[in-house]
C-alpha cells in the first residue's frame, strides 16, 4: 500500500524554481531515502510533503497525496489531522527544534493532545510510553526537565518520541543526524530502524551522507538541482548506478594517503603540556568559583610536510587546542613555532609570528567578510605583514594565490555571496596561503561541505602541503576525511588524548575502547 | 566606485517603500530650500541698482550714505519708506519673495499684532509683529540643522563607546555598563534650566549640553554588535592574520554595526528636534528673538484667538518629523536581510 505518493512535484520561490517535475512514492513500511547535496531541493520536497513551507513559496504544482489525501488541496483542519497524525517530522537540528521554554513532558503531551482527547493520568502514561519507545526509559521522571538539561542526542529523542506519540504510518526525517556525534548518529539512525520496525511505519529520510543510505534504506531517490536523476533499489542503485551524477556521488568518498614526509624534515610546531581553562564566574562580585578544563596537557609536535589529525567529538577541546597553539586563546604550556618559544609573547611580538601560523576555519560562509571582495580578503594580510608593498605587487601576489587554490585570477574583485561553498573554502585557504606560513591549523575545513567539494579541498590541501612543506593540525570529526589527510591522528576526548599513532595503524588496529567506537560508527559499511 | 552588492540591495529595498523615498526628495528639497533661507525671506533687496550701480545687501552690508548721495552716513535701512521711493525713481530692486526677516518687526500693520494671514503676511504675524512664514522658514532650518549636529556628534561618540565597551568586553565593559546607568539617571530637563539660570543658552552651548546625554542612545546597539562580531569566524581569521585592533573594529565589525546605527539614525534626528521644540517652548532653549518652533507653539499656546499661530507651529512641525519617520522606516526596510526588493510584504 502506498502511504505517500508525489507527482510531478514543482515548488518556485518567486521567479526560481527549486523544485521541479519530482515524482516518488514511499510504500507502508519502508524506508526512502532521498539524497542530494545541498541546493538540490530535498528539504523543500520533504516540507512539501506536509505543506509546511512559509506562504511566500507558495507556486506548487502538482500532487501529494499522504494516505489517501490530497496535501496541496486539503483544508487547514484537515492538513492539521495529517501532521503529526498521519505523517510525523524530525528536523535536522535539535538544538533549535525544541522550545526551551517548556518541559519535555509538556512539548511531547502537546503533541499527542492535539490529536487525541487525552489528560490527567492517561496523558502522563502516554507521553511516558512515547519517552521509552524512544529509547528515553531513564527520561520517564524527569518529564520537568527541559531542553537546555539533555544532550543533543538526547534532545533528538525527544523529538523522535513527539513525532511518533500518535503513531503515524509515516515519519519524515530532515537530516536526523547531521548536528549529532558519530556516535550518537548510529544510536539514533539504529532507534529509527527499530521503531521502523516495531511500528510498521514508513520513513522517508532526507540525508546528503551515502553510508547512511546504504546501510539503513530500501529505496533512494538521487535528487540534483531540484529534479529527480535516479530513483531504484538501494542495492541496485549502488550497485549500478545509472546517472553520471549518481556515479560522481559514489566515486568522491575522500580517498588515497598523504604524501610521505621527507627524512630530514624540521620540526615546525612543538607543544608540550597545553592546558586551557575557562573560568567559571559566580555571584555578585563575580569570582572564580571553578574552571572548565577544555584541554588538558596535551603534548604534539609537528613536521615540515606532516599532517596531525585531531579527531573527537563535539566538546573534546580539539578546536581549543588549535586556537591554543595559535595563540589566539590564552593557555599554560610550552609552544614553539620552528624552535620559537611564542608562549608568552606580547601582541606586538607575535605579529610578525602571524605570518607563519595561520587557520582556515569550518564555515565557509561566516568566515569570509561578506562586505568585502575576495581580493581585499585575501590581500588584508599582505597589507599587514609587508606593508611597503606596491599595490600591484600584492595584487600580483593574490593573483597567485587565487591560482594556487585553482580560482580563476578575474575573481578577485567578487564579493563572497558570489562563491560557492566549496570557492568560498578555496578563498579562506588563498587567505591563509598568501603569507606562506609553515604551520596551518585546519578547524573542520571539510565538514561545512558537500560530499563531492569534500574530496576536491581534501586533494587541494594535500597537494598543497606536497609543494611547500606545510605542517598541518587537521581538526575533524570526520574519520574519513582524516584517514585521506593525515601522517598520525590523535584522538581527543574530554579535553585529554586519548590515543595517539600512525594513521593506518590507529584506524586498523585502534586500541582504546573509545576509539574503536568512533570507528566502528565512521567505517561500520567497509 | 562599484557598490557591494548588499549595498545595491539596500538600495533597490529603500526606493521599493515609495512613501519613504518620496519622503526623503521632499525633506531634502526643504531642507536646501531653508538652507538658502536668506534668498527667500529678508529684509533687503537681492539685488538693486541705484545711480548705475549695482548693490547686493545680502551679502553686504551698505551705509545709506553708498547708495544715496544725501543719505546718512548710518546701515542703510531697506524697509524704509523713503529709501524705497528713491531706488524706485532712480533705479529698481529685486526682491526675496518674502519681504522680511525672522526677526524684523513689520510696519504699518495696521492693526494689533498678532495680525491674521494677509497678502503681506501669508502666515500671518506673532504677537511681537513679526512674519510668522520668515520665522517658520528660518525656524526650520536651525531645527534640521541642529538636529542633525546633535545625531551625527551624538552618533560618533556612541558608537566609539558602544565598540570599545564590546570588542574588549571584560571589566571595560562592565565599568562602562554602570557608568552609563548612572549617567542617564541624571535629571536632564533640572539640569537645562539650572544652567539657563547660570548661563543664557545659545546653539552651540545647547547642543553640547545635549551631547552630554543623548550619545548613550547608540551604545547598547552597537556594543551588541560588538559583542556578537568579535567572535565571527572571519574576525578570529583577521586576528589569526595580525590586523590591528583598530582595523577589527573598523573595517570588519563595523559595517555590521552600522545597519543598527543607520536604522536608528532617522528616529534619532527627528528626537533631536523634538527635544529642542519642547525646551522652546519652555523657554529653555535657544535665545529669544531666534527663530524657533518652539517657540511659535508657545505664542500660539498664550493667543488663543489667533489659531495661524499655533496651526502653522504644528503643520510645519507635524510635516518635518512624519517625514522624518517615514524616511526611518523605509531605512528600516531597505536593512531588512529578508526583505527582498518588489518582494512581497
Amino acid at each position: 500500500m502506498t502511504i505517500l505518493r508525489v507527482e510531478n512535484l514543482s515548488v518556485a520561490f518567486g521567479a526560481k524554481r527549486v523544485v521541479q517535475g519530482v515524482s516518488f512514492h514511499v510504500d507502508a513500511g519502508e524506508t526512502v531515502a532521498i539524497v542530494g547535496e545541498s541546493g538540490s531541493g530535498k528539504s523543500v520536497t520533504a516540507l512539501s510533503c506536509l505543506r509546511l513551507l512559509p506562504a511566500t513559496g507558495g507556486n506548487r504544482e502538482g500532487r501529494i497525496e499522504l494516505a489517501g489525501q490530497d496535501v496541496l488541496r486539503a483544508t487547514p483542519n484537515a492538513l492539521r489531522e495529517l501532521r503529526g497524525g498521519v505523517a510525523g517530522m524530525v528536523f535536522q537540528e535539535p538544538m533549535t527544534s525544541l522550545n526551551p521554554l517548556h518541559s519535555i513532558g509538556r512539548q511531547v503531551a502537546e503533541a499527542i493532545t492535539l490529536h487525541r482527547p487525552l489528560s490527567g493520568v492517561a496523558l502522563d502514561a502516554e507521553v511516558k510510553a512515547a519517552l521509552i519507545r524512544a529509547g528515553l526509559g531513564t527520561m520517564t521522571d524527569r518529564l520537568r526537565a527541559y531542553p537546555h538539561q539533555l544532550s543533543g542526542g538526547q534532545r533528538q529523542r525527544v523529538m523522535i518520541a513527539a513525532a511518533l506519540a500518535n503513531n503515524p504510518k509515516l515519519l519524515i526525517a530532515d537530516e536526523p543526524t547531521t548536528a549529532l556525534d558519530v556516535t550518537i548518529q548510529a544510536q539514533i539512525l539504529e532507534l529509527l530502524a527499530q521503531l521502523k520496525r516495531e511500528l510498521s511505519m514508513a520513513l522517508l529520510l532526507i540525508t546528503h551522507d551515502l553510508t547512511i543510505v546504504k546501510r539503513h534504506a530500501d529505496r533512494v531517490v538521487v535528487m540534483k538541482d531540484g529534479a529527480v536523476v535516479e530513483q531504484g533499489r538501494v542495492a541496485d542503485v549502488f550497485a549500478a548506478p545509472q546517472h553520471p551524477y549518481t556515479r560522481m556521488l559514489l566515486a568522491t568518498e575522500p580517498r588515497g594517503r598523504p604524501a610521505p614526509i621527507a627524512p630530514d624534515a624540521p620540526l615546525v610546531m612543538e607543544a608540550r603540556d597545553v592546558r586551557v581553562s575557562f573560568p567559571i564566574r559566580r555571584g555578585f562580585l563575580r569570582r572564580v568559583v571553578a574552571h572548565v578544563h577544555a584541554v588538558r596537557g596535551v603534548s604534539l609536535a609537528l613536521r615540515a610536510g606532516e599532517t596531525l589529525g585531531v579527531v573527537g567529538e563535539s566538546g573534546s577541546g580539539k578546536t581549543t587546542l588549535g586556537l591554543a597553539l595559535l595563540r589566539m586563546e590564552t593557555s599554560e604550556g610550552t609552544i614553539a613555532l620552528e624552535g620559537r618559544a611564542i608562549q608568552g609573547l606580547s601582541r606586538n611580538a607575535m605579529r610578525p609570528l602571524r605570518a607563519r601560523m595561520q587557520v582556515v576555519f569550518q564555515d565557509p560562509y561566516g568566515s569570509l567578510s561578506p562586505r568585502m571582495t575576495a581580493g581585499d580578503i585575501i590581500g588584508e594580510g599582505l597589507a599587514v605583514h609587508e606593508p611597503g608593498m606596491t599595490s600591484t605587487a600584492r595584487a600580483a601576489r593574490v593573483a597567485a594565490a587565487l591560482e594556487e587554490v585553482g580560482l580563476p585570477a578575474d575573481t578577485t574583485n567578487r564579493y563572497p555571496h558570489e562563491f560557492s561553498g566549496g570557492q568560498r573554502q578555496r578563498i579562506a585557504i588563498a587567505r591563509a596561503l598568501v603569507l606562506k606560513p609553515r604551520f596551518l591549523v585546519l578547524d573542520e575545513p571539510t565538514s561545512a561541505l558537500d560530499v563531492s567539494v569534500q574530496a576536491q579541498v581534501v586533494e587541494l590541501l594535500r597537494g598543497l602541503q606536497a609543494k611547500h612543506g606545510l605542517a598541518y593540525l587537521f581538526v575533524s570529526h570526520d574519520l574519513r576525511v582524516v584517514r585521506a589527510m593525515a601522517h598520525r591522528i590523535m584522538v581527543m576526548k574530554d579535553g585529554q588524548v586519548v590515543e595517539e599513532g600512525e594513521a593506518e595503524a590507529l584506524t586498523a588496529y585502534p586500541q582504546q575502547p573509545y576509539t574503536r567506537a568512533l570507528m566502528q560508527a565512521a567505517f561500520l559499511n567497509e | 566606485m562599484t557598490l557591494s552588492p548588499i549595498t545595491i540591495r539596500r538600495l533597490a529595498n529603500f526606493r521599493a517603500n515609495r512613501r519613504g523615498w518620496w519622503s526623503m526628495w521632499i525633506f531634502a528639497a526643504l531642507f536646501v530650500l531653508t538652507l538658502f533661507a536668506e534668498l527667500i525671506a529678508n529684509d533687503r533687496p537681492l539685488v538693486a541698482r541705484v545711480d548705475g550701480n549695482w548693490f547686493f545687501p545680502v551679502v553686504a552690508d551698505y551705509a545709506e550714505s553708498d547708495i544715496l548721495p544725501d543719505g546718512l552716513p548710518t546701515d542703510a535701512d531697506w524697509q524704509d519708506p523713503e529709501l524705497e521711493r528713491a531706488i524706485a525713481e532712480r533705479g529698481f530692486a529685486i526682491w526675496p519673495p518674502i519681504r522680511y526677516r525672522y526677526d524684523s518687526v513689520v510696519r504699518n500693520l495696521g492693526r494689533p499684532s498678532p495680525a491674521p494671514p494677509s497678502a503681506r503676511n501669508w502666515l500671518g504675524t506673532d504677537d511681537q509683529a513679526r512674519d510668522v512664514a520668515a520665522r517658520v522658514i528660518y525656524g526650520f532650518r536651525i531645527s534640521v540643522l541642529f538636529g542633525f549636529t546633535l545625531t551625527i556628534i551624538a552618533s560618533c561618540i556612541g558608537i566609539a563607546a558602544g565598540a570599545i565597551q564590546g570588542y574588549y568586553g571584560g571589566t571595560i565593559d562592565l565599568l562602562f555598563q554602570r557608568f552609563i546607568e548612572i549617567w542617564s539617571g541624571m535629571p536632564q530637563l533640572y539640569m537645562l534650566i539650572i544652567l539657563a539660570s547660570i548661563i543664557a543658552p545659545g546653539f552651540w552651548t545647547l547642543l553640547l549640553f545635549m551631547l552630554l546625554f543623548s550619545w548613550m542612545a547608540l551604545t547598547g546597539v552597537v556594543r551588541a554588535e560588538f559583542l556578537r562580531g568579535r567572535n565571527l569566524d572571519y574576525v578570529r581569521a583577521a586576528r589569526a592574520l595580525g590586523v590591528s585592533d583598530r582595523a577589527i573594529m573598523f573595517r570588519h565589525i563595523l559595517p555590521n554595526a552600522m545597519v543598527a546605527t543607520l536604522t536608528f539614525l532617522p528616529f534619532t534626528l527627528s528626537g533631536s528636534v523634538t527635544v529642542l521644540a519642547s525646551l522652546d517652548f519652555l523657554g529653555f532653549g535657544l535665545p529669544p528673538g531666534s527663530p524657533s518652533l518652539g517657540e511659535l507653539l508657545n505664542q500660539g499656546k498664550n493667543n488663543l484667538r489667533a489659531p495661524w499661530l499655533a496651526f502653522t507651529g504644528f503643520v510645519v512641525l507635524g510635516t518635518m518629523l512624519t517625514l522624518l519617520i517615514f524616511i526611518g522606516e523605509a531605512v528600516r526596510d531597505a536593512f531588512d536581510p529578508r526583505k527582498l526588493p518588489g518582494g512581497a510584504r
